[in-house]
């Protein structure tokens, strides 16, 4: 059976696991309260898009 | 013959996809919007709105086939609960002067559990004659603004934003009535 070699060592494995990265969110204000929503998408705070209530808050 | 649709079907099997689709249906019928995923949302809009159109034109054939496309069979156990007398009677009627487009399908973003993208399908509201009214005016002043750029384009910063200043004030002063007009006008002015 093929098994490493070699053990891995701290630093290569934290080296590689240093790649390891949340890419950050885009984001947008609400045009009705300011408050940061996903873009395209409704906002959760006041329940809106594109200035029409389309769910109760 | 129609050919099926390629790729993955909702809940795995043609036969479940067109169930669950049917369901969705009546229910957007029902109630006039429903919350599901992005994915069922967008596979119920050409589903759906055929059935509208047919809702529209009215008569028994067109009602036979909605009903068998919403498998609803008159039967001692269930007749539809209602959904195709509300299509036909209420939904077709109030779409009688739109030609197509009947839903609006809004992303709610993702679900907590499984982070499945949500969004929310309706029936768009029929319009009213002052909404008409501010439709048409509002596409007046998007052809003028366009018609406007299209022959100064020798001078192409200065002229369109006045043009633009020109049109929010006619749109302003034909929906000044009610709030929710304003609204709707400037929808229809930032698309």
């Amino acid at each position: 059976m093929a098994v490493p070699k070699r053990k891995k060592s701290r630093s290569r494995t934290r080296s590689r696991r240093a790649q390891w990265k949340a890419a950050p969110l885009t984001l947008v204000a609400c045009d009705r309260c300011g408050e940061t929503k996903l873009p395209h998408t409704l906002c959760e705070n006041c329940g809106t898009y594109n200035k029409r209530q389309v769910i109760a808050v | 013959m129609p050919t099926p649709k390629k790729g993955p079907r909702l809940g795995g099997s043609g036969a479940h996809q067109k169930h669950m689709l049917a369901n969705l249906a009546k229910s957007l019928i029902e109630h006039g919007g429903i919350t599901t995923t992005q994915a069922k949302a967008r596979e119920l809009r050409p589903f759906v709105e055929p059935l509208i159109t047919k809702a529209r034109k009215g008569g028994l054939h067109n009602r036979r086939q909605v009903m068998a496309t919403l498998e609803i069979r008159n039967s001692a156990f269930y007749d539809g609960g209602g959904v195709i007398a509300k299509l036909f009677e209420e939904i077709g009627p109030a779409y009688a002067e739109r030609p197509g487009g009947y839903t609006r399908i809004i992303k709610l973003g993702p679900r907590r559990g499984d982070n499945a993208p949500m969004a929310r399908i309706e029936l768009v509201e029929a319009r009213t004659i002052a909404q008409q009214a501010t439709d048409e005016a509002s596409a007046a002043t998007r052809r003028a603004v366009k018609e406007s750029q299209a022959r100064q384009s020798v001078v192409p910063a200065a002229e369109p934003a006045e043009a633009e200043d020109a049109a929010t004030t006619d749109t302003e002063a034909e929906a000044s009535a009610q709030e929710a007009e304003q609204t709707d006008a400037e929808t229809s002015e930032t698309e």
